[in-house]
């Protein structure tokens, strides 16, 4: 552990702030404080934190190991799926047993099944249960799933392209072309998971009914918060010591390390295997504080998204993929929620709502030219910290490598 | 001890219709130091990606091990570096961004398996290990510095030292001299002397006084096959080496 | 049977009525009618307006014109009919139907206007058709024979025989011939000419047809115990088979009440709670029937007492219909038509799946094209620069964008495509050298930055287009002769967009191969993709080849988009749509060269188009096979179809 602090400078800041940020959050909130944030921005910083805690997984596999992976939303929203069928069947099966109690006879165990599937199957006009919801009765099979479904198709999906050594811009294609034959898959109304409509009605806890919501979100934010604090020491783990050196060897000359005897396809395997577990655990926290999740929300785009953040935040950096995660999504929630003032040129009165995703996509462009460091960068800034001036000679020689200006810790 | 540890036999290797490797044939003992030279396109490199694994031959065998048991043909990179075969690029790579010292203890020989490195602590014998090969290879002073900051001969030096630290029985060099100062030559050279004493060092050079100054057995390629093999004398008075240096 | 009789006596009739014919006048056959005239009812007037047309009297065709349009008159002190015109509103001036002489003028109220509905119109319609068909003007009997063909009925039999051999038009002969055959299928006297018209038919492709044919071979399932003697049996089933699941057998058997159906559960649930005496069930509490299992011991209890019918927990549907007769009968009752029916319905699949192969491969094409035509642009800046362009997909957008304006300037469509099209290529080509010089010059050598700042750039485009052209969908017209389609047969059809986007992409392979064979800038743009330095040594520019060469690749897609635009929605997200494909077909197709695009548009566009064909339903799950299709065929060629081998790969 000693080590691991050593090792990662950072760590005992991040835990400092997010302890602090969690309690100054809990004395604020309106289940336990003074009541000055709302329930509903407590439920968005929660989701926030699930955000950078999916963004930490991006980094690992992007900016430590250099596979640009465009497809981590797809197990995010495998996991919140899986843990989306639980909650739905749950809550259902409540209000089921709640109207079959005056039928005149008791309900069969048959009729309660018949019940809750024909409630949540109605929508896509089916009535029995799917195959794949074999398992939604029990809570545990089901979070045993959120880590299973994601971690096998990463695992299948990863071995497949590693095996046949896809790499650079293929491997980002193919990734995200998996994400999005998974969306189409689940857009089908066949699929067992209600396309289009998705999942719904996630915020409401079986069984919390009288507790209420202002309470549940200060529970989902912590549990978020202490999911995002375990991310960040398994990730400093996985990058600070020698399986740190052996993926950032990968990714700046993976055929060097092979020379070395390093299986790289297995790095890079754990690597991807781990980080859609981490993904798939940040999903099953996201969607209960969402309410809902559909397949729309495992369309590539989220996945570019995600590189979006980490590339603004700075990657190669636990940190920064936190920072860019928080700022760009807090910053898209304020700007497309309306809040944000019109901004009057005189001629033309910007309204933020249509042209945010401008700034963003035009920003992001001038962060990959200018600032490859992202916001993180400002911290070195701060820290003045010392590195080798090689006037931006390359790192290794493959043409994806980081260049000098990128190189971190 | 008059048997082989490598032994290339017959191996051919095309490129859309180019011969790169021509039914060539090689082999080295188990402590042998041996230079390679020939002109561009003789198919030196080639020659080193198809004993690392990089380039899968058409044809013929690539045996290895002290009873020549082992096929290399068609194992990967990573196992035959496993295997104890390491090989030196011409241009120095190494892992820039990272210290000498990360540099080094990557390269040390130890499970390389993902789960073994994932909880893997350095030993106390294992640092002890790493100071040593950097003492040796003059990076001592440097141990904590990126990589990257080193001078172009410091790299080479580290390359090798990282070679070193995987403790190969073969070692495959090309063109270790290239861009180094009179002195740094030298120092190479010893290094590669001493490195073998244990085990056996194939060292592909352009540079005619290097390969002097190792003093060893030579290998003439010519047009993917072998076409002259002794001391540098006697292959440089060869008639055949000669018309293909000079262009008949 | 009884229609066969009902026309015999039709046919007899109609003989005798004709031979009375010479010496008698229409008002003749119009009076002996009178009756049924005046009352005008759809039940009693068929024979009426048979008789009529059947008579044979050069007027009769013109009373019945006549009487349909509702100028038909009534004198009413004689009870004479005429045909009348209009003078003003209350006179009309009558004629008489044999001669045409004039009448008279007549004040309405000495008339009385036959007012045939609209039912018997359509029914003095039919019989005028026989007329029709022998009419002087080829129009009207083109017209006539249509309106047969539409909705045969077996009285047009006849008349449409007998105006065969007179007719002189030999194309309108050979439709009279073809719709008589038609209607003989339906309608045919005896089985042997029924049978000819069919296999006249074999291996046709027209709908027709087959909509003739197929209700010769419908069928129903029976339960066949009592099964007449002469049914037309298709094939006998065994219950529980394939064919014929259990709870349609056990249907049948309930329907022909060979069996009374047990209880259900539904209705064992409601005897026992009808049943419920004082929160208890034959002695079982209320609260403790919460399994099927207790709940079918209270309803034993119960049905032994005699309460409710008796249930045998032990009955099965799938026993009590396995030993019973069950067949599929025509509803047809000849089997020697139905058979011709089954084998020249069968030789008619038979081509009918060829010509759908045919089709299916024409799609599969277009598709192609398609796919070519927005993934050239890609493959040529991924090929060359090694550059993935996220932002393409928007740029096919600007070119769509682009031909909407465009109509928007111009009216004429022809002339608006032909403008927009240089148009598209002029503008994305200009985004393309702005974007090439701003940002992917900057980060060369960095494809998964290119590829990220690309996509910021690809968000900010297309929420700009939003926000310029609204959410809504704009309209890209097609000019008129591009409307329609090329139909072979009733099976094969390709709309002339498509055939238009075939040529362009055809056009623009030629233009490609020309400008990277034959001109300075190929030969450059050739010379920098396989060695960038040593070409840069020989004078090249690289950066100026670069710019040229992104700036066609985004020019290309520009013209892409219009072509898309086409056919599909312009919204600003329509780059989006075809962006996967693009890059797939680049990835399958291999890096760096055309024809490689070419085949991996081609393996693509047929691919979806054959995932499609074999489950039509679901096309959100022909993408999802065709993807994982895509990862796993990269499995087997990393590189793509054509790969670069050896040092040139640069691996």
């Amino acid at each position: 552990m000693r080590d691991l602090f050593r090792n990662t400078p950072s760590l005992p800041v991040f835990i400092a702030v997010l302890v602090v940020f969690a309690l100054g959050v809990t004395v604020l909130s309106e289940a336990y404080g003074l009541g000055v944030l709302s329930t509903s921005f407590v439920k968005t910083l929660g989701k926030t934190a699930c955000l950078a805690l999916v963004a930490i997984a991006m980094d690992l596999v992007w900016g430590y190991t250099g596979i640009l992976s465009l497809g981590h939303f797809a197990f995010f929203g495998l996991g919140g799926y899986m843990i989306g069928m639980w909650l739905m069947y749950a809550r259902t099966e409540l209000i089921v047993l709640d109207s079959l109690a005056a039928a005149p006879l008791p309900p069969t165990p048959g009729e309660i099944s018949d019940a809750i599937a024909s409630q949540i199957f109605g929508v896509v006009g089916a009535s029995d249960f799917p195959m794949v919801w074999m398992f939604a009765h029990s809570f545990w099979a089901q979070m045993a799933l959120v880590v299973l479904v994601p971690g096998l198709l990463a695992l299948v999906f990863g071995w497949l392209a590693f095996r046949s050594r896809v790499t650079g811009v293929y491997l980002s294609i193919l990734t995200q072309a998996m994400t999005l034959a998974l969306s189409l898959y689940l857009f089908q109304n066949d699929s067992g998971l209600r396309g289009n409509n998705g999942l719904s009605g996630l915020q409401n806890l079986p069984g919390a009914d009288a507790i209420p919501q202002a309470t549940i979100s200060i529970w989902f934010f912590w549990a978020s918060a202490l999911a995002l604090l375990l991310t960040y020491v398994v990730a400093a783990f996985v990058v600070s010591g020698t399986f740190g050196s052996v993926i950032r060897g990968i990714r700046d000359d993976e055929a060097r390390v092979r020379f070395l005897g390093y299986p790289v396809e297995g790095f890079k395997l754990f690597v991807f295997v781990l980080t859609a577990v981490i993904a798939a655990l940040g999903g099953a926290l996201y969607y209960p504080q969402a309410g809902i999740i559909n397949p729309a929300e495992i369309a590539p785009i989220a996945s570019i998204y995600l590189a979006v953040w980490v590339a603004i935040g700075g990657r190669g950096r636990l940190y920064g993929a936190v920072i860019g995660a928080c700022v760009v999504s807090l910053l898209s929630t304020w700007f497309t929620g309306g809040q944000a003032p019109d901004l009057n040129l005189g001629v033309y009165t910007v309204k933020w709502v249509d042209w945010w995703q401008v700034g963003l996509g035009l920003s992001f462009v001038l962060v990959t030219l200018f600032a490859p460091r992202g916001l993180g960068g400002l911290v070195d800034l701060v820290s003045h910290r010392l590195s080798p001036n090689r006037h931006g000679a390359p790192l290794g020689p493959d043409t994806g490598a980081l260049r000098e200006k990128e190189a971190e810790q | 001890m008059n048997g082989s540890l490598l032994e290339v036999s017959a191996v051919s290797v095309t490129f859309d219709g180019f011969k790169a490797i021509n039914r060539l044939s090689f082999s080295i003992g188990p402590t042998e130091l041996r230079a390679i030279i020939g002109p561009n396109g003789a198919g030196k490199t080639t020659f080193m990606d198809i004993v690392t694994g990089k380039t899968r031959p058409d044809e013929g065998q690539v045996l290895w091990g002290e009873e020549l048991t082992r096929n290399l043909v068609g194992m990967d990179e990573a196992r035959i570096a496993r295997a104890g075969i390491g090989r030196k690029f011409q241009r120095p790579t190494v892992f820039e961004d990272q210290t000498v010292f990360a540099n080094l203890l990557m390269a040390h020989k130890n499970n390389r398996s993902p789960l073994a490195v994932l909880f893997y602590k350095p030993k106390r014998q294992d640092i002890a290990a790493v100071e040593t090969l950097a003492a040796r290879i003059g990076l001592a002073e440097q141990i904590r510095r990126k990589a990257g900051e080193l001078s172009h001969g410091q790299k080479q030096w580290l390359e090798i030292g990282m070679l070193l630290a995987q403790d190969p029985k073969l070692l495959l060099v090309d063109e270790p001299a290239a861009g180094m100062t009179l002195g740094e030559r030298e120092r190479t050279a010893d290094l590669l002397k001493e490195a073998a004493k244990t085990r056996a060092v194939v060292v592909v050079e352009h540079d005619m006084e290097f390969v002097r100054r190792l003093g060893c057995k030579v290998t003439v390629f010519h047009e993917g096959s072998m076409l002259a093999e002794g001391s540098l004398d006697h292959v440089t008075r060869n008639q055949d080496v000669i018309d293909v240096y000079l262009g008949r | 049977m009884i229609r066969r009789l009902i026309i015999s006596v039709l046919l007899l009739f109609l003989c005798s009525v004709t031979a009375q014919a010479q010496d008698m006048t229409v008002q003749d056959v119009l009076q002996a009618h009178r009756e049924a005239l005046e009352k005008s009812s759809r039940r009693t007037i068929g024979p009426v307006i048979d008789a009529i047309a059947d008579s044979g009297l050069p007027a009769a065709r013109l009373v019945l014109e006549r009487w349909r349009d509702r100028e038909m008159w009534q004198r009413e002190n004689d009870g004479l009919f005429f045909y009348g015109e209009p003078v003003d509103r209350s006179t009309e001036r009558l004629f008489d139907f044999e001669t045409g002489a004039e009448v008279g003028v007549y004040s309405t109220r000495d008339l009385d206007q036959l007012k045939p509905n609209s039912g018997i119109q359509a029914m003095i319609a039919a019989a005028l058709v026989k007329f029709q068909l022998n009419d002087p003007d080829p129009a009207q009997r083109r017209t006539a024979l249509e309106a047969i063909a539409r909705s045969g009925e077996a009285a047009h039999l006849a008349p449409l025989r007998r105006s065969i051999p007179t007719e002189t038009d030999p194309v309108l002969r050979a439709a009279k011939e073809r719709t008589e055959r038609l209607l003989t299928i339906a309608y045919g006297a005896t089985d042997a000419e029924r049978v000819a018209a069919i296999e006249h038919f074999r291996g046709s492709l027209f709908l027709d047809v087959r909509a003739a044919l197929n209700p010769l071979v419908e069928t129903r399932t029976v339960y066949a115990a009592d099964l007449p003697a002469d049914a037309n049996i298709k094939r006998r089933l065994r219950g529980g088979s394939a064919d014929l699941p259990v709870a349609e057998a056990f249907a049948l058997l309930v329907d022909a009440g060979v069996v009374t159906p047990p209880p259900t559960v539904d209705e064992r649930k409601s005897a026992l709670i009808a049943h419920t005496r004082d929160g208890k069930v034959a002695g079982i509490p209320v609260a403790d029937l919460n399994t099927q299992e207790i709940r079918d011991r209270a309803y034993a209890a119960l049905a032994a007492r005699g309460d409710v019918p008796a249930w045998d927990p032990a009955f099965s549907e799938a026993r009590a219909v396995e030993d019973a007769p069950f067949a599929e009968v025509y509803t047809e009752p000849s089997a020697a038509v139905t058979e011709a029916a089954e084998e020249t319905l069968r030789s008619i699949n038979n081509t009918v799946a060829w010509n759908q192969v045919l089709d299916l491969s024409l799609d599969g094409l277009s598709l192609a094209s398609i796919y070519f035509l927005a993934a050239i642009g890609l493959a040529i800046t991924f090929g060359v620069m090694g550059v993935i362009n996220m932002a393409h997909g928007e740029f096919i957008m600007m070119g769509a964008y682009t031909g909407y304006v465009v109509q928007q300037v111009i009216p004429d469509y022809t002339v608006s495509i032909l403008v927009a099209i240089p148009l598209a290529f002029a503008v994305t080509f200009g985004a393309g050298v702005a974007m090439e010089r701003l940002i992917i010059r900057r980060l060369y050598h960095r494809p998964l930055e290119t590829l990220l700042a690309t996509f910021g750039v690809s968000i900010a485009l297309q929420q700009i287009a939003k926000n310029v052209f609204g959410t809504q969908v704009r309209p890209l017209t097609a000019p008129d002769w591009l409307d329609g389609a090329l139909v072979l047969n009733d099976v094969v059809g390709i709309s002339y967009i498509r055939i238009a986007i075939f040529v362009l992409a055809l056009i623009f392979l030629g233009i490609f191969l020309f400008i990277m064979q034959k001109t300075r800038l190929g030969l450059e743009t050739r010379a920098v993709t396989q060695n960038p330095r040593m070409a840069a040594s020989m004078g090249i520019n690289p950066g100026r080849v670069n710019m040229l060469t992104f700036g066609l690749g985004s020019g290309i897609a520009g013209i892409a988009g219009v072509a898309i635009g086409l056919y599909a929605k312009v919204t600003s997200e329509l780059g989006q749509d075809y962006i996967v494909q693009s890059f797939m077909t680049v990835v399958v197709g291999g890096v760096g060269n055309i024809w490689g695009t070419l085949l991996g548009a081609g393996l693509i566009g047929f691919l979806q188009k054959g995932i499609e064909w074999f489950n039509p339903s679901n096309t959100l799950a022909a993408q999802t096979y065709m993807i994982i299709f895509i990862i796993i065929f990269i499995q087997f060629r990393p590189k793509g179809i054509i790969a670069l081998k050896g040092r040139a790969a640069g691996d």
